[in-house]
């Protein structure tokens, strides 16, 4: 039952995002910031990570190939596939629940127990749309993060694949460029769209409806990220069926 | 003028607000005192327009607030201004991004001209050379002032505070209490305080209404209370040693 409340909740908050919106010049100075916040303040993570799971990637592949018959452009392909159907835009995501998530609910979060929220409301402004809607157009620009994470991962895949002696780069770059489907990126962004829309979201809600202190902006945090990620996980699978299905 | 007609507010179980039906005037510190659970801070959410009241009528100068559309409630809530206990400025602002805050949302004014008001409203309130620091950077008394500033700067008819002085040491409390009263009768607004100081019931206190267990026990003046014979206000304004003793001397005075 609580879930289904939460649902419900959840569903008016987002109506509410949209309505009586705030004047532009003060929204789009908040649009600013949160683009530096959530996106650009991100990417040295999400660079990082990416270049070593694209390496991991092609690092496992080479070591599973035994078979001398199995073309060694296999790696290539198999780092290319990888990065961009899951790692880019899911296992990026998750990261991004993580430290985009508790950043957004813990700073909703302290302004609803410092009593931030409530002087919005009395002085007639609609705090959702002051504050959740800069982070929802902010967190539209996160396909750029993916795009840039797929590109990473996989030239990290090429530096651990060439330099760790397990292919040459033209094979490499030839399983990169074999059979090669470019729906596939296409899929990667509508995932990377959907999962922003719910890294700006879900955490927003835990930390807006918080009741409490200090000690239950931690515990919001940590349900926020829990739940961000589980309702990814979930919504993968979803339109991993749909689309390529 | 502020009329409040039998509201009754409850949360599940918890029935908090039982009839309170009362009348805040224009120009006066109005005071609504009670224990901690009295239900002050629901009333004042209440009349704030941030709880729905369950049952009664809030009316602001002659509007009904469950009868107005939204436009005219968003309209209305421009004309409040709100003090509230932890101040509640915006961490991320200035001092002067605080009170500018109101005027930049709602006004079509210049930069100047929001500069000039701004400088105006800090001086008002003796605030002077913190501009350009961060609600971190400043004590709480001046957090407090700054939090005054914000709820003014847009020349509020009807001005909420709740526990204004609380957290504050004796001196700096009793000249917060003393400039809420004078923009008070200065603008004259409608002012209703939450508090359960009893200085600020001494110094301030126009009109007070005392709630006890979500009911309106009793109401009068600062100089009403400590004549009254009302059990439950006498145990609470005479809890402390010091209120005790003022009591035994006026009666040996009286004597």
């Amino acid at each position: 039952m609580n879930y289904v409340t939460s649902i419900g909740s959840y569903s008016i908050m987002i109506r509410d995002v949209f309505r009586k919106p705030t004047k532009w010049p003060i929204m789009k100075s908040l649009i600013l910031k949160e683009i530096d916040e959530l996106i650009y303040g991100s990417m040295g993570i999400i660079i990082f990570i990416s270049f070593f799971i694209g390496g991991v990637v092609a690092i496992q592949t080479a070591l599973n190939i035994s078979n001398p018959l199995i073309p060694r452009n296999l790696i290539g392909f198999a780092t290319r596939q990888s990065v961009i159907l899951e790692f880019a835009p899911t296992f990026t995501s998750i990261i991004m629940a993580g430290k985009v998530g508790s950043y957004i609910t813990s700073s909703i979060g302290t302004m609803r127990v410092t009593e931030q929220i409530d002087a919005l409301e009395v002085m007639g402004v609609n705090s959702l749309n002051y504050l959740v809607f800069p982070k929802i157009i902010a967190m539209f620009f996160y396909p750029f993060v993916v795009a840039i994470a797929m590109y990473i991962g996989i030239f990290g895949g090429w530096i651990a694949g060439v330099f760790g002696g397990f292919s040459s780069s033209a094979d490499f770059v030839e399983g990169l460029q074999l059979d090669f489907i470019p729906f596939h990126v296409t899929y990667s962004f509508i995932k990377s769209v959907v999962f922003a829309f719910i890294i700006a979201t879900v955490p927003s809600y835990h930390g807006y409806f918080m009741k409490g202190g200090a000690l239950e902006v931690g515990k919001a945090s940590t349900t926020a990220f829990v739940w961000t990620s589980v309702v990814i996980i979930i919504l993968n699978y979803i339109l991993t069926q749909l689309l390529l299905g | 003028m502020i009329e409040v007609q039998n509201l009754h507010k409850s949360f599940g179980e918890s029935h908090v607000l039982k009839g309170i039906s009362s009348t805040f005037e224009k120009g006066k510190t109005n005071l609504i005192i009670g224990q901690s659970g009295s239900g002050k801070t629901v009333f004042i959410k209440c009349l704030l327009g941030l709880f729905k009241p369950d049952e009664g009528t809030i009316s602001y100068d002659g509007r009904i607030y469950s009868e107005l559309g939204p436009r005219e409630r968003s309209d209305l809530r421009q004309e409040m201004g709100m003090v509230f206990q932890g101040s509640a400025l915006f961490d991320s602002m200035t001092v002067e991004g605080n009170v500018m805050f109101p005027l930049d949302m709602f006004t079509k004014q210049s930069k100047s001209e929001m500069l000039d008001r701004v400088n105006f409203v800090l001086k008002r309130v003796n605030l002077v050379d913190a501009n350009h620091k961060y609600p971190s950077e400043i004590s709480g008394g001046m957090k407090k002032r700054v939090a005054i500033a914000r709820a003014i700067v847009m020349n509020p008819k009807y001005l909420f505070c709740d526990e204004p002085n609380s957290g504050l040491d004796p001196k700096t409390a009793i000249l917060i209490d003393n400039l809420i009263q004078e923009i008070t009768q200065e603008y004259d607004i409608t002012t209703v305080i939450n508090s359960h100081d009893m200085n600020s019931v001494m110094e301030i206190g126009e009109k007070i209404i005392f709630l006890k267990d979500g009911f309106k026990e009793w109401e009068g003046s600062n100089k009403e209370i400590f004549k009254t014979d009302n059990a439950a206000v006498t145990n609470f304004v005479y809890s402390s040693e010091l209120f005790k003793k003022v009591r035994q001397m006026y009666i040996e005075e009286r004597n």
